[in-house]
């Protein structure tokens, strides 16, 4: 079974090489029928110089033991044990060609010095396979068990190497091989500084393994370079901190970024601004189900077609908000508060009712899933699309509040109201286009969140105080206020969680919220005024 | 002096609500223990309990209606201080268990036992005395009004900003309460109480006595709150509430009257969870919310703020309507608490008492500004009488 997997695997090789076709090993591996050990050895030899990775599953069944050749043509076959007699399989094509009995087939001998023989050439093979990935597949393995039986191997390998990825790989192979063998001391001493370039952690551990059996002389060498790796190790592991910290800031600055704007601008306290987000998730939930249903094959899209999506339908929930609810309560911030919590209660049950309680299933579309390692950290597509994300609302809204003369009759009505309406603004179109514009954002931030979070009724809650905290840290009314405070306040909880743990970590960055207002009433960047009673 | 303090106190109203109260504090545990289980007039205990658990919500919405309706601090944190109460409480509790928990271990609670611990907190050692608990059922919600207010007033952060880091105070407590390295029973809360006093929480007798408890300590309470506002400190207070600059210009120290305000409200709501953990049976995490500090602000909205009879009626009709609805329609309850918000704020800004108070006064001003009229007609009649004589 393992055998006939391995053959498969390198059939699909094979295939991935089509141009090595043309030299067609058969007659070499028909000839092992009737070598003598070594005739076999020189056979192998030939067998590796080709290069075609097709002889591979021969070459492991013989040193298996695997190998038979059928007495009545002398032709070689992998065997298999199959009721009374062989299932016979084609050792090139890997092809099964019928059953033989167990008399009709004579297996083809092998000691451990061919079995030797064998694997080298099989490492050969490999590394100096045609193809890329395979060569850099055989580096890897030989990292990870290194043996100084490979070495010289590697060392040809790299000399006809030309791919410099591949060959850096096999440099570090070759360092990591070089210290279990008894080469020259220098030459250890400048394979544990290849080593030590290599970095990372496996590098530590194949460093400490090896050092118990190295020279004396070659500690120091050793130790300096585990200190030097470790040092390199906590910088990558700060980079990684100040990496999850952003991605969680810019969470926390989509979350916040249109409670900026309801909050921050308008000085409504937007208890519902969690259920715009949350409505935002939906909405991609039900473009990805309207997807799968009619045209799956736009599924990598669906997320592009829920954004303008989310922010519709909540843009259109939070004008109907606007003009139903909150006009009536301009002045009177507290009692918003009230009157928002109650919409944002209204919101949750419906929700509730439409689509029950249970989480939502949103898929991630190809291009946001899987990850790339940068040095000694690992990026997460989805982390990463999420940061850019955030970052291009916060400029798309910035553009619009300073570029824009929606944004100018909007920065006019908060400044002094009376004055823009006497210029001539429509103040309450205003204020009602500004709620909507700030729970459309929270709407598109709902779709990206969808992403990374739980879509179900209760999404929104968990965002909410978060959000307003992000908002008051950063200072109302100022949208750099809100990135800074957001990215800021995500650095700071990332960095005390691996100290003092998750829960403790979000415990103390609140009470540093709280004292920091009490230094600032205003937050980090207030707004310039006069008024006693703002 | 202290009975001027107390006698202004006792305006009409605060008179009948405080004579209504212990009336319902006596008759009900009455029918509860006295009437035979199958009479009409018979109040189950569960009702009483229920009705008990109404009036602690009710102290706890009166509490904040002090700091909210008269020095204008919308506090979305109070409910830290009922839950503080009642952990202080459920602690007593928890100590009263001794060894017939289920592991039976005499001096730490089941969860320290199955958790591991050794032995007691520091912060656990005197609870097991009823009044250093009830003494605690004051301090610490106290306490933590005074550390916060401090701080808060003097650097002046008011308005929405003090409500938002109030309900960032309770949210951090949520948090700290749900870990169990905190020494309070974790996620699951405290529990499984058992005696009172000696006497079994489970018992009727014990229920009435709780019962009529909450009736009189909303009574006290009701009449310290009242107090407080029609002294000249009362005054000051709504000064505080309309105009805090002015009333700082003028003179008076507004982060002072603000903080003892602060605290008195954090301790009456200290005293709420207290007398709510025994009669529900159970305290948790959960009572840390900022959902549930939101609610209290509701009740006291729909009562009308500033009244200080408003919401304790706020509270017991939201409670009740909600006990009525979510064994009734589930589905609806939401809608029907986010509707009343909405509805409150936006036609019944004064709320339940405020608008009945708002409309007698409009309708004595009429029935005043129509005899004066009369009168004033009536005096003219008089006067062309005269001059035709």
């Amino acid at each position: 079974m393992l055998i006939r997997l391995f053959s498969l695997i390198f059939l699909v090789l094979s295939f991935a090489a089509p141009s090595f076709a043309q030299n067609d090993p058969k007659p070499l591996i028909d000839a092992l029928a009737k070598a003598d050990f070594g005739e076999a050895e020189k056979l192998i030899g030939q067998l590796a110089a080709t290069g075609d990775a097709r002889v591979v599953p021969a070459l492991n069944a013989f040193s298996e033991g695997d190998l038979y050749f059928r007495k009545s043509d002398n032709l070689v076959f992998i065997g298999k044990a199959a009721g009374s007699g062989y299932e016979l399989i084609d050792p090139v094509t890997g092809v099964s060609v019928g059953q033989a009995a167990k008399n009709a087939v004579t297996k083809i001998k092998i000691n451990n010095s061919l079995r030797r023989v064998i694997r080298s050439a099989m490492g050969g093979l490999t590394l100096m396979s045609p193809d890329r990935g395979v060569r850099l597949q055989a580096a890897d393995a030989v990292l990870r068990s290194p043996s100084a039986e490979n070495l010289e191997l590697l060392e040809t390998a790299i000399a006809k190497e030309t791919d410099r990825e591949v060959k850096a790989r096999m440099e570090e192979a070759r360092a990591v091989s070089l210290l279990s063998s008894d080469r020259s001391i220098d030459e250890k001493r400048a394979a544990i500084q290849t080593i030590k370039n290599y970095g990372g952690r496996n590098a530590i551990g194949i460093l400490m393994g090896a050092s118990a059996a190295l020279d004396p002389s070659l500690k120091g060498d050793v130790d300096a370079a585990i200190a030097s790796i470790e040092s390199g190790q906590r910088l990558w592991d700060m980079a990684q901190n100040v990496w999850y910290g952003l991605s969680l800031g810019s969470v926390l600055l989509l979350a916040a970024i249109g409670l900026a704007i309801t909050f921050g601008v308008m000085g409504i306290i937007n208890m519902a601004h969690g259920e715009m987000v949350m409505l935002g998730a939906y909405s991609t939930f039900v473009v990805q189900q309207v997807i799968r249903e009619n045209a799956p094959g736009l599924f990598d899209w669906s997320l592009a077609i829920a954004l303008p999506v989310a922010f519709l339908v909540t843009g259109a929930v939070g004008l109907v908000i606007e003009r139903g609810v909150i006009r009536f309560l301009y002045g009177r911030p507290l009692e918003t508060l009230l009157a928002t919590w109650g919409v944002s209660l209204i919101l949750q049950q419906t929700i509730r009712s439409i689509f029950g309680p249970t989480n939502q299933e949103v898929g991630n579309p190809s291009w946001m899933s899987g990850s790339f390692p940068v040095g000694g950290m690992t990026i997460t597509w989805n982390r990463l699309w999420i940061i850019a994300f955030s970052l291009s609302i916060f400029v798309a809204l910035l553009v619009v509040m300073k570029k824009s003369s929606f944004g100018l009759n909007m920065r006019a009505v908060t400044q002094n109201r009376r004055m823009a309406s006497s210029m001539g603004i429509r103040t309450p179109w205003v204020d009602a286009f500004t709620f909507a514009l700030g729970s459309g954002i929270a709407g598109i931030a709902g779709v990206a969140l969808s992403q990374i979070d739980n879509v179900s009724p209760n999404l929104g809650q968990s965002y909410i105080i978060d959000s307003f905290m992000v908002v008051v840290f950063g200072g109302v009314g100022n949208l750099w206020g809100t990135l800074v405070g957001a990215l800021s306040l995500g650095v700071l909880n990332k960095f005390l969680e691996p100290s003092v743990g998750a829960v403790l970590g979000k415990i103390l960055v609140l009470v540093l919220i709280i004292l920091f207002i009490q230094k600032r009433p205003r937050g980090l960047f207030a707004l310039k005024g006069r008024a006693v009673d703002a | 002096m202290i009975s001027g303090f107390v006698f202004r106190a006792l305006e009409g109203r605060i008179v009948a609500a405080v004579g209504i109260l212990l009336a319902i504090g006596i008759l009900v545990p009455a029918l509860n223990l006295l009437t035979p289980a199958d009479s009409a007039l018979h109040i189950p205990t569960y009702v009483m309990s229920l009705f008990g658990k109404y009036l602690c919500y009710a102290l706890l919405a009166l509490a904040l209606d002090l700091v909210w309706g008269y020095c204008g601090i919308l506090s979305l944190g109070h409910g830290a201080f009922f839950a503080l109460g009642g952990y202080a409480m459920g602690m007593y509790l928890m100590r009263q268990i001794g060894s017939r928990g289920v592991y039976g271990n005499p001096v730490l609670p089941d969860f320290m036992v199955f958790l591991n611990w050794k032995e007691l907190p520091w912060f656990w050692h005197g609870f097991d005395w009823f009044v250093f608990a009830m003494l605690m059922v004051l301090v610490v919600p106290g306490l933590l009004a005074f550390v916060f207010g401090w701080f808060a007033f003097r650097s002046r952060v008011n308005g929405v900003y003090l409500s938002i880091i109030t309900q960032a105070m309770t949210y951090a407590l949520l948090l700290a309460f749900f870990r169990n390295d905190m020494g309070f029973g974790g996620n699951n809360g405290l529990t499984d109480f058992k005696d009172i006093l000696g006497f079994s929480v489970q018992a009727d007798g014990t229920r009435a006595v709780l019962f009529f408890m909450s009736a009189l300590m909303l009574s006290l309470c009701l009449i310290l709150a009242s107090a407080i506002v029609r002294s000249k400190f009362g005054k000051v207070l709504v000064g505080v509430r309309d105009a805090e600059s002015r009333v700082r210009f003028l003179g008076f120290r507004v982060e002072n009257i603000k903080l003892f305000t602060f605290v008195v409200s954090a301790m009456m709501a200290g005293i709420a969870g207290a007398l709510f953990v025994p009669q529900v049976g159970i305290i948790n995490p959960g009572e840390f919310a900022p959902a549930n500090s939101i609610e209290v602000v509701v009740w006291t909205a729909v009562g009308g703020r500033g009244t200080l009879i408003g919401p304790i009626i706020g509270a017991i009709l939201v409670n009740g309507g909600k006990s009525f609805f979510t064994g009734a329609f589930p589905e609806i309850w939401l809608f029907a608490l986010g509707g009343l918000f909405i509805a409150v704020t936006l036609f019944l800004p004064k709320g339940i008492v405020g608008t009945v108070q708002h409309g007698l006064k409009a309708r004595q001003a009429l029935k005043a500004a129509a005899d004066a009229e009369k009168g004033r007609g009536d005096a003219a009649a008089v006067t062309q009488a005269q001059a035709a004589e």
